[in-house]
């Protein structure tokens, strides 16, 4: 799998858009820094714009590589190779290349502005740390739907979707039950209704480490109870690795029995 | 050695191959024929675990080759339409195939053969169809492998190449080797195949020698006794 992981992120490191993506971030970095003039509060506006971009740009990215590889994964196949390592190597190579991305692409302003001089430090690796895991994630999620969509534009079309939903649809939803059920308790439920959604674990996740739960609202208290506590941290890291877990998986799973 | 047992494979709703038997002893050149969408292809894939069965079994050398991968070792496939990654260099993906899978023995030897030193530092996105199928025999030629499986070799080869391309396969056949070729070139099944499967709506319609085929349709030469049958299911 080694072979192919390395095969995949070379192939990656060549095309253009890695670099595109790490220059975005790059841009990004340097005007946020230069739009906040502090470190710590870079951090939090970079929170929204990690929270919601990264989801979209890996699932994009994992349907596009996965679609433009097809022919070279038929190479592949025909090779004495096991289709398992060949998804698998593909998939990490992908998430892997994105995260590297993210994290040379918004440290570099950051080191060079003062990071390691300031007390945001550990936030903001909090922060790439989340991204990063919101890549593989998302990337995940994109595979499986490229797997199981032959036509390129369903495929693709199925995986804004899926990012849409869980990026603003989920939470509207929520926010709707929540208005209707405005009479009930209704703290656990939101609680619990956080779990199902990677991208709003990962926001409230960073919220409590920033320390700005009282952003929350009402809910919030219950959310620092919870996930301030380190039994409720380990408890969403471990959400979030079942989100990266279950859709691996499937790509196993899926890769075994799909005709080429 | 290869056994084909009650094969069957469906598309959705389109039944592909139905039921085929075949077996295929260690007896050189198989050229499979039949027309467009007759489940060439597929059969093909099906021997390489490419595509998965609906229902049947095939076993290469006495073994089941359902979810194996490891008896690819011992087949070369060429595909029918190869497309690289664009981003590749020919020379780098010489390298990585080779890398991916130990065992070249004779790259240097088939670059000179069909001419591919100058476009070894081209990437695979600027090459014509032609260089493309090339690299193409390069990748599947330079492994020692007992089995060769090609799917439609002669796409867009110049006649210098076809020549080459045949010389290849009948020296590797003379060498003890089985070759599975599917294409559309009568005069190239003609000149070097020693058995014929002809392959018509999934089924094997079928199957023995050139001289066969010709004495059942009574036609003097390939071409017509393949037109002949296909003249049949036209009407």
């Amino acid at each position: 799998m080694i072979k192919i992981l390395k095969y995949s992120i070379y192939d990656l490191m060549r095309g253009r858009w890695s670099y595109i993506y790490s220059v975005f971030h790059l841009i990004l970095g340097y005007v946020l820094l230069f739009l906040n003039n502090d470190v710590s509060k870079a951090v939090i506006t970079l929170l929204n714009i990690i929270i919601v971009l990264t989801p979209l740009i890996g699932t994009i990215f994992g349907v596009m590589y996965y679609y433009n590889s097809r022919d070279f994964t038929e190479l592949l196949l025909a090779q004495p190779i096991k289709r398992t390592t060949i998804f698998l190597g593909q998939y990490f190579g992908a998430s892997i290349s994105l995260s590297l991305s993210l994290v040379i692409g918004l440290g570099i302003p950051f080191v060079v502005y003062g990071l390691f001089q300031s007390a945001a430090i550990f936030n903001f690796f909090s922060l790439l740390l989340i991204g990063a895991l919101l890549t593989f994630i998302f990337v995940a999620l994109a595979y499986n739907i490229a797997l199981s969509f032959e036509d390129k534009i369903k495929g693709f079309g199925f995986a804004i979707l899926v990012w849409l939903f869980f990026a603003i649809i989920y939470d509207g939803i929520l926010l709707i039950v929540m208005v209707v059920f405005n009479d009930y308790p209704l703290d656990k439920f939101a609680l619990g209704a956080t779990m199902f959604n990677p991208i709003d674990l990962s926001r409230i996740l960073i919220l409590l480490k920033l320390d700005i739960s009282a952003l929350l609202g009402y809910t919030g208290a219950v959310f620092q109870k919870f996930f301030g506590t380190s039994l409720g941290m380990f408890a969403a890291i471990g959400l979030l690795s079942i989100w990266i877990i279950f859709p691996v998986l499937r790509i196993a799973y899926k890769s075994k029995r799909k005709d080429f | 050695m290869i056994i084909i047992q009650n094969l069957y494979k469906k598309f959705g709703k389109l039944t592909v191959l139905d039921r085929i038997d075949l077996k295929i002893n260690n007896q050189g050149i198989i050229t499979i024929l039949g027309p467009n969408g007759s489940g060439k292809t597929t059969l093909i894939k099906c021997l390489l675990g490419m595509v998965i069965l609906n229902s049947g079994s095939i076993t290469f050398n006495e073994m089941n080759i359902l979810g194996k991968w490891d008896y690819r070792k011992q087949i070369s496939y060429m595909p029918q339409i190869a497309m690289f990654p664009q981003n590749l260099k020919v020379i780098e993906l010489i390298k990585m195939i080779k890398n991916l899978r130990e065992g070249a023995i004779r790259d240097s030897e088939l670059i000179s053969m069909f001419k591919l030193e100058e476009f070894l530092d081209k990437k695979l996105g600027n090459l014509s169809g032609g260089t493309i199928q090339k690299v193409n025999i390069v990748l599947t030629f330079m492994f020692d492998s007992p089995f060769i499986v090609l799917d439609e070799p002669t796409t867009g080869l110049d006649p210098v190449a076809l020549i080459r391309l045949k010389e290849l396969i009948i020296k590797e056949k003379n060498k003890g080797k089985t070759i599975l070729i599917s294409t559309h070139i009568m005069s190239f099944v003609e000149e070097i195949s020693d058995g014929i499967v002809f392959l018509l709506d999934g089924n094997i319609y079928f199957e023995g020698t050139v001289a066969k085929i010709k004495e059942q349709t009574k036609q003097n030469n390939l071409e017509n006794a393949i037109a002949n049958i296909l003249q049949e299911t036209y009407d």
